[in-house]
């Protein structure tokens, strides 16, 4: 009897102790992996967040540059996902934001003030940038990231697939069109610009004339010329001569390289790839002319580094940026070169990288200063959104461009109101 | 209320009760050991859930950009913005056309496997698993399958091979809107996955007929087949379908992964889950406006579900068996 109430009794203990014990890891859980890194070392406790760079050894390197940092403790969160931005913007928000982190120059994180101030580190070496990222990243004076790298972005081609088809290098959109008829077959698209083409978009802009804003920030891409590309992007779309639902999207080398598409939108990144697996059998020229008063185009994109305004540490974290971004030559330029290729920012760095002095890498580099267009500030993510959804309601779907042009003006009008008033 | 009854329930031997009885003193409390095994999830259901629903309504009346601590008023501009927005509004039909289609389909597909798998002689745990096995499976996972090896664009994927024995040229299935291939690849995803569970409960109504019924039935001439099935099994099973048909509905409103991870870009096929999270969490960061359409949306749900109710007689479940 006895020996049944105490078996009650240490039963009901048991589930008292055991709602205890889940409350208690449901609070402790809370608390730990945020990315912070365990604390154990001396000093400031700082995040990195970059997005996944698709070359083999990058991560590694982003891990690797700051263990010779002494003056903070640098950790790493590496976002694999393929919106960067969005989980990017949503973390800002929280406890867990980076301290320091990658993006592009965009003017709503200055209004904002998310991102700091970074004059005072860049303007001892502003003269050694490239003005061109100086001015992507200058709002009212001052400059607000430190450009890391530059990406531009063009076609990559076979030539003997060209050599056997009797085509040449295309110098405008009707052209590429036409070519891409004649190199598809049975077993190989014509072209690829990624599975749902955004890439081009600023491209087709530039390359009609046109610019995504004009120099008072009000829209120039709703021009007569943009209209022509997209019936023009349409007409491609619906030809067959594109390969769509490919395993991988543009900014990866494998629908080249593995002989889906003789030509494919790509960027200077992947160069080293497209080598390795053609050899010499790899050519690349700038998006064509979208109509016959237009100029060839290349998006100048890339990465830079920003200060979190509102972290615990800015200080420490524009020391950190200062350290690794503007010092640390021998850092940036393995940075640029030793895995995917792209431009060092830097003209000291830019005249030191050996790799990109000869062959297909300097071309790259001529057609990134010719055909170049870089970052317009004032271009923020919720615009760029809103010329993607051009491409899918008017070249992906049956629309009429005036009328997705409209929707864009909406949207993109709504947004400079709020930044510019 | 019944306390004695389980104490009684509980513990066999009441004349000993009392030597445990002191025991229980403060710490033993009906009270407080209520608030002991309550508290845990109560906690969890404020912190997770009617928290972030009332800070989703306070979002609603401000202008929120790129924060959720806002300071700007804006009343129902929120509301008006996102019930003008076409993209919103198109969601919403967007919705109702999937819903409308994969509801009745799943119900009729899973009801279809049940009457089969019930029939059945041999394999039966065989069969039985390997339909509810895919319920085991993640929507992002499937949709991963789905979009880069059965429904792939390039000629190698599983689909176009098939195509290709027939001399078909590729697809790209979920590159355009015209013709909607896109919907073949959610709705085979959706099917998959989902009709395995309902199976299952079906299965179980199956069974819980009484033999008596058919026996009766067949006595008073009822022919094997339709006629059994529409007058006997069909009216048996209302109860279940009833939950089956709610639980679907649940389920499409809640529809979100695979559009997610399917659609890239796209400004179709976009459920308003989908649409809301690019508001709030997507490029421009507009917490007000997505808060003003969760509310809106949350309100439309409360009103099918009430209407639903009242239709289909949820509660009546049990007096119509």
């Amino acid at each position: 009897m006895s020996a049944q109430s105490n078996t009650n009794w240490s039963r009901r203990s048991l589930f008292r102790a055991a709602a205890g014990m889940a409350a208690a890891g449901t609070l402790a859980a809370c608390g730990g992996n945020n990315g912070r890194g365990g604390g154990s070392g001396s000093g400031t406790q700082l995040t990195q967040m970059f997005h996944a760079y698709g070359e083999a050894g990058v991560e590694q390197a982003v891990k690797r540059y700051p263990t010779a940092y002494k003056a903070a403790n640098v950790t790493t969160q590496w976002i694999t996902s393929s919106d960067y931005e969005s989980k990017l913007f949503a973390t800002l928000l929280t406890k867990s934001a980076p301290d320091v982190f990658e993006f592009h120059p965009q003017i709503q994180m200055v209004k904002s003030g998310q991102v700091a101030d970074l004059s005072d580190i860049i303007n001892p070496v502003k003269d050694d940038f490239n003005p061109a990222d100086i001015k992507s990243h200058t709002v009212d004076g001052k400059i607000y990231g430190v450009r890391m790298i530059d990406d531009p972005q063009f076609f990559f081609y076979r030539p003997s697939l060209f050599e056997k088809a009797g085509v040449k290098v295309p110098e405008t959109l009707d052209e590429l069109i036409e070519i891409s008829a004649k190199l598809t077959t049975s077993k190989m698209k014509g072209l690829y610009l990624g599975n749902d083409l955004h890439a081009i978009i600023s491209p087709l802009i530039w390359s009609a004339g046109a610019d995504t804003l004009d120099d008072k920030n009000q829209i120039a891409y709703h021009t007569p010329g943009v209209v022509e590309g997209l019936k023009k992007m349409r007409k491609l779309f619906t030809s067959g001569d594109l390969l769509l639902g490919a395993p991988t999207d543009y900014w990866d080398p494998s629908a080249l390289n593995q002989g889906l598409c003789a030509i494919q939108f790509c960027g200077m990144w992947a160069m080293p790839q497209f080598q390795k697996a053609l050899g010499d059998d790899i050519g690349i020229f700038p998006f064509p002319k979208t109509v016959d008063s237009g100029k060839q185009s290349v998006y100048n994109g890339g990465w830079s580094m920003f200060v979190n305004a509102k972290g615990d540490h800015v200080d420490a974290a524009k020391e950190y940026v200062k350290w690794l971004w503007i010092d640390q030559k021998k850092d940036q330029e393995d940075f640029a070169t030793s895995y995917g290729f792209h431009i060092p920012p830097r003209t000291s760095i830019a005249a030191s990288a050996t790799k990109l002095k000869s062959g297909l890498p300097a071309e790259g580099v001529k057609l990134f200063n010719e055909f170049g267009h870089f970052d317009n500030i004032g271009w923020t993510q919720a615009m760029i959104q809103a010329s993607w959804d051009v491409l899918a309601n008017c070249v992906r779907k049956s629309g009429d461009p005036e009328k997705a042009l409209d929707q864009c003006d909406t949207t993109v009008n709504r947004e400079l109101k709020k930044l510019f008033g | 209320m019944s306390t004695t009854t389980t104490r009684d329930l509980a513990n066999p031997a009441p004349a000993k009760a009392s030597q445990a009885r002191p025991r229980r003193g403060l710490r033993g409390s009906r009270t407080l050991n209520f608030w002991l095994f309550i508290s845990p999830f109560l906690i969890g259901l404020i912190v997770f859930v009617y928290v972030p629903i009332g800070w989703s309504l306070y979002l609603s009346f401000f202008d929120a950009r790129f924060t959720v601590t806002p300071d700007k008023f804006v009343g129902f501009d929120n509301y008006t913005y996102m019930l003008t927005d076409p993209k919103f509004v198109g969601s919403l039909g967007t919705f109702t056309v999937f819903a409308a289609f994969i509801v009745p389909t799943t119900w009729a597909v899973s009801l279809g496997l049940a009457l089969l798998v019930n029939r059945i002689r041999f394999m039966r745990a065989f069969f039985r698993s390997v339909f509810f096995l895919p319920t085991a499976c993640s929507y992002v996972a499937a949709s991963l399958i789905w979009k880069m090896s059965i429904f792939s664009g390039v000629r190698f994927g599983l689909l176009n091979t098939v195509l290709g024995w027939f001399g078909v040229d590729s697809v790209a299935w979920l590159a355009s809107p015209s013709p909607p291939w896109y919907w073949l690849v959610i709705v085979t995803l959706r099917l998959w996955l989902q009709s395995g569970f309902y199976m299952i409960l079906f299965l179980a109504a199956l069974q819980n007929i009484p033999g008596e019924l058919y026996e009766a039935a067949a006595i008073d001439g009822a022919k094997r087949g339709w006629q059994t099935f529409r007058y006997i099994t069909l009216p048996q099973l209302r109860a279940t379908s009833t939950a089956v048909v709610l639980l679907l509905l649940i389920a499409a409103y809640q529809a979100f992964d695979e559009f997610y991870n399917l659609l890239d870009k796209t400004t179709w096929g976009r459920p308003p889950l989908v649409e809301l999270y690019a508001t709030a969490l997507g490029t421009s960061q507009d917490y007000g406006a997505g808060s003003a359409g969760a509310v809106i949306l949350t309100l439309l749900i409360i009103i099918v579900t009430l209407f639903q109710g009242k239709i289909m007689g949820f509660g009546r479940g049990e007096e119509s068996k």
